[in-house]
């Protein structure tokens, strides 16, 4: 039985402060111990990216990730994105162009697209098609997804 | 020894390598550093590829570098493996190293009897294995000389999709001009995955020094790294001689992209 340890961080904008067993990987803090069930584990070899999550900013697997490594590390979920006034505008944007069928890598997406909007508030549909390669959709196609996140990108910047 | 993890992590799930402690190394600031040190420049083995990629110095300085590390693994691969531990993995096809062996990187390691640094090629002991040894070895910066305004880089790869696929063939080449622009006084040529490690195809390499890019002499060179490659026939990467006619194609067409700047 691994040693416990107490790892502290800020998730969703929350400061949290949990005891796990030392050898954790983030996705099992977040599904297991948090029971943030969002976050998908899908190829658990950091191939599918359906355990995206946004840590300090940046897009990263979190089956590939000792739950160690989040000490101190700001960490957003799928379950962070909407607000008490709603949905992300991205989530909606997933919803209006049918980017989403079967919904198991819709989290992931949702991660790597607001991570590339956060940095590039008006990427073309290359820039979107290579921000979100390391996504696999077996449903869509990807067309209906880079059109959710560009048109997505419109609403945010007439806001 | 832990940085990114993206190899480490699935290893010890599948039980290929077991450990029951682990260091991570990437909170340690001086290893997150791109820095130059006279005249080289010396990249943190706590800094990532994507950091690598979009770094000012090394998209001007090293575009060869710059492109290689933009085509290792997806976006969130790239936002955790570290360029050094792409080295370390010692995979023949990696697309971090495979440039930096044309630039005969070096890379420090810091043991308990002391620091040394070691060019990456001497590193290599097969396929996925290497000298430096993470249960007592930490691997601390690679840094290679700054290719200056003499010098060009150039990186090539061919796959079966434009993103999250291994190589069937990759490859950078290093070129220094003389004084006057005129002879190539010095050449390197990294090719992969064409043997147990990075390969440097050295009859082509010295049949571009004290020549110019000239186009007979970009089909010699190419065709010349074609024969000393030796590319397996595998079933995802396809034939050995489909590999080696690839390779002769890339490499001139990265040659010929030179030539023109």
């Amino acid at each position: 039985m691994a040693a416990l340890i107490k790892i502290s961080f800020t998730l969703n904008g929350a400061h949290r402060e949990i005891w796990t067993r030392a050898d954790r990987l983030l996705v099992d803090l977040l599904r297991e111990d948090l029971g943030l069930t969002g976050t998908k584990k899908g190829c658990e070899q950091g191939e599918c990216g359906a355990c995206t999550v946004i840590m300090n900013g940046e897009a990263v697997l979190s089956c590939l990730m000792p739950a160690q490594k989040a000490e101190g590390a700001e960490i957003l979920t799928v379950e962070g994105m909407a607000d008490t006034k709603g949905l992300h505008v991205l989530q909606e944007s997933f919803l209006k162009e049918g980017a989403v069928q079967c919904g198991y890598c819709t989290p992931g997406m949702l991660l790597s697209a607001k991570a590339l909007l956060d940095k590039n508030p008006q990427p073309d549909s290359a820039e979107v098609a290579r921000a979100i390669s390391g996504n696999l959709c077996r449903c869509t196609g990807y067309a209906s997804i880079i059109r959710a996140v560009k048109k997505a990108a419109e609403k945010k910047s007439n806001e | 020894m832990l940085a990114g993890g993206t190899d480490l992590i699935p290893q010890l799930r599948q039980g290929d390598k077991l450990a029951d402690l682990l260091i991570d190394i990437t909170g340690i600031k001086e290893l997150q550093l791109i820095h130059e040190q006279e005249d080289w420049i010396c990249i943190g083995a706590a800094v990532t590829h994507a950091a690598v990629a979009a770094h000012p110095l090394i998209c001007k300085e090293v575009r060869a570098l710059a492109e290689g590390c933009a085509h290792v693994g997806s976006p969130q691969i790239r936002n955790m493996a570290t360029l050094a531990g792409n080295v370390i993995n010692a995979r023949p096809a990696a697309d971090g190293a495979i440039p930096l062996t044309a630039l005969a990187a070096e890379i420090n390691i810091v043991s308990p009897a002391g620091a040394r640094w070691v060019p990456i090629e001497d590193t290599y002991r097969g396929v996925g294995l290497s000298h430096i040894d993470p249960s007592c070895e930490i691997a601390k910066a690679v840094r290679f000389k700054k290719p200056g305004s003499r010098a060009m880089t150039g990186f090539f790869r061919m796959a079966k999709r434009k993103a999250l696929t291994l190589p069937i063939i990759n490859g950078a080449v290093y070129i220094l001009w003389d004084q006057s622009f005129t002879k190539i006084e010095k050449a390197r040529i990294a090719l992969g995955p064409v043997a147990d490690r990075p390969f440097h195809p050295k009859r082509a390499e010295r049949l571009l020094e004290n020549g110019d890019l000239t186009p007979e002499l970009i089909l010699e060179v190419a065709r010349q790294a074609a024969e000393e490659a030796s590319p397996r026939t595998n079933i995802v990467r396809g034939s050995d001689l489909y590999r080696k006619e690839m390779i002769r194609i890339y490499l001139a067409r990265t040659l010929h992209s030179l030539r023109a700047g």
